[in-house]
């Protein structure tokens, strides 16, 4: 009688912070090797899945830097939850795109969108309690938890995200080389 | 009379009296990492991303001369992971937003980063305010991006004659200045043809309406790694166009 040991699949979650969801695009970019992923993993938290809390996790990919305080409070429920966490993108890894308003004053950022600004009438601050308070500054992940990995590129490519993650699943320490590493 | 040569990462490497380790290397085609260096222009060995150890020291290969039967170590663990965190200090203490560079793809930084697998700055952010100059008709400005290297500062001074960019302050607080009255580079004489307009290894001094004529991911290091492009390392000379 042979004994079959079916591998068990590991529970990838995933999400974006302060990103513009370019990253996930790029994942969904695997293309057909999605359905060879979904032989080795599980989905919990992800757009993908729509799940809102993470629960316990092996792999943790997080998309977009950290601008406001519920990306600090569901980077955190990651961290918990996630045996590894990956920083995925420029925004993650080094605040990208929104970190650019870190050398401006958010208080007249906000007044002058919202109040002084050219052909506004009757402007007003939001201020509704459901929506989160923005930092004073973007930070990248690295910033506020302990990062495990890190995937750079705006986005990175499919091919980059697909070897990265073949390499962690298949237990080598991911690499990425020419062509695939790159920042832009 | 005898070759000269010197052992580097156990391969001899001929050279002739007087020339620098850096010299010999891209002689010989071996990639040592650097930033501040240029083959054109005189070494000052700032960047310390060439620093090799020669006879068991850490001396900046750019400026150190090589000596008959020296030992030198260049592509050692050890000395990239140096080069790396350097490398990280530099990315962290400007504005260095790959995404949203013209330069990128064509940026020395970027692709040493590239090189010695660099995937995160690691260190915390600085983000420095450095607004930008675009008053020149010709050339923007970015003092985002500069790391400091003073290749405009030596090519303005010693090959144009104009001495328009300099380093001023200490520290932390060192940064990149441009010598007009009113600190603006449209108030110099200045110009595309200088240059001083075509050294910068990052994205600092970029040439206006050109920003995107090779589109990104068909440039110059996108297509070799930089450690594979001696060639145009060791014959990199000023690409001067005559402006439309």
């Amino acid at each position: 009688m042979s004994v079959v040991l079916e591998k068990k699949k590991l529970r990838l979650a995933t999400t974006s912070l302060a990103g513009c969801f370019g990253c996930h695009m790029s994942l969904l970019d695997i293309d057909e090797r999605l359905f060879d992923l979904l032989e080795l993993i599980d989905f919990d938290r992800s757009p993908l899945t729509d799940i809102k809390q993470c629960g316990p996790c092996d792999i943790g990919l997080i998309e977009g830097g950290v601008c406001n305080a519920e990306n600090v409070l569901v980077l955190r429920e990651f961290r918990k939850n996630c045996k590894v966490l990956i920083a995925i993108g420029a925004c993650a890894v080094n605040g990208g795109l929104p970190a650019q308003r870190n050398h401006l004053n958010l208080g007249q950022c906000l007044q002058e969108v919202y109040l002084t600004g050219e052909g506004v009438v009757n402007g007003q601050v939001p201020n509704d309690p459901e929506l989160p308070l923005p930092l004073d500054k973007v930070h990248p992940l690295d910033e506020i938890v302990r990062i495990d990995y890190f995937i750079p590129g705006c986005p990175p490519s499919g091919d980059a995200i697909w070897k990265f993650l073949t390499d962690l699943l298949e237990g080598r320490t991911p690499r990425l080389g020419h062509p695939l590493l790159h920042f832009d | 009379m005898k070759q000269l040569t010197f052992l580097l990462d156990g391969m001899p490497v001929p050279f002739e009296d007087g020339q620098t380790i850096m010299d010999a290397a891209m002689a010989a085609d071996i990639f040592i990492p650097h930033l501040c260096h240029h083959p054109e222009f005189k070494p000052q060995g700032s960047c310390k991303l060439c620093t090799v150890k020669a006879s068991g020291r850490h001396v900046s290969s750019c400026t150190m001369q090589a000596r008959d039967g020296m030992e030198v170590e260049n592509n050692t663990p050890d000395l990239n992971d140096k080069r790396r965190t350097m490398l990280q200090m530099l990315f962290v203490e400007g504005n260095h937003f790959c995404p949203s560079c013209e330069k990128s793809g064509n940026c020395m930084l970027q692709a040493l980063a590239y090189e010695l697998e660099m995937l995160t700055p690691h260190f915390d952010q600085f983000y420095p305010d450095r607004p930008v100059d675009a008053s020149h008709p010709d050339v923007l400005l970015d003092f985002n991006r500069c790391i400091l290297c003073e290749l405009c500062v030596r090519a303005s001074r010693d090959v144009d004659g104009k001495s328009v960019f300099a380093l001023s302050g200490r520290g932390i607080t060192k940064h990149l200045i441009v010598n007009a009255e009113s600190g603006r580079l449209a108030d110099t004489d200045f110009s595309l043809l200088d240059r001083a307009a075509h050294v910068c290894p990052v994205g600092v001094i970029l040439e206006k309406r050109r920003g995107f004529a090779v589109p990104i991911g068909q440039r110059l290091y996108d297509e070799k790694p930089i450690g594979q492009q001696m060639d145009s390392l060791a014959t990199r000379t000023a690409k001067v166009e005559v402006p439309r």
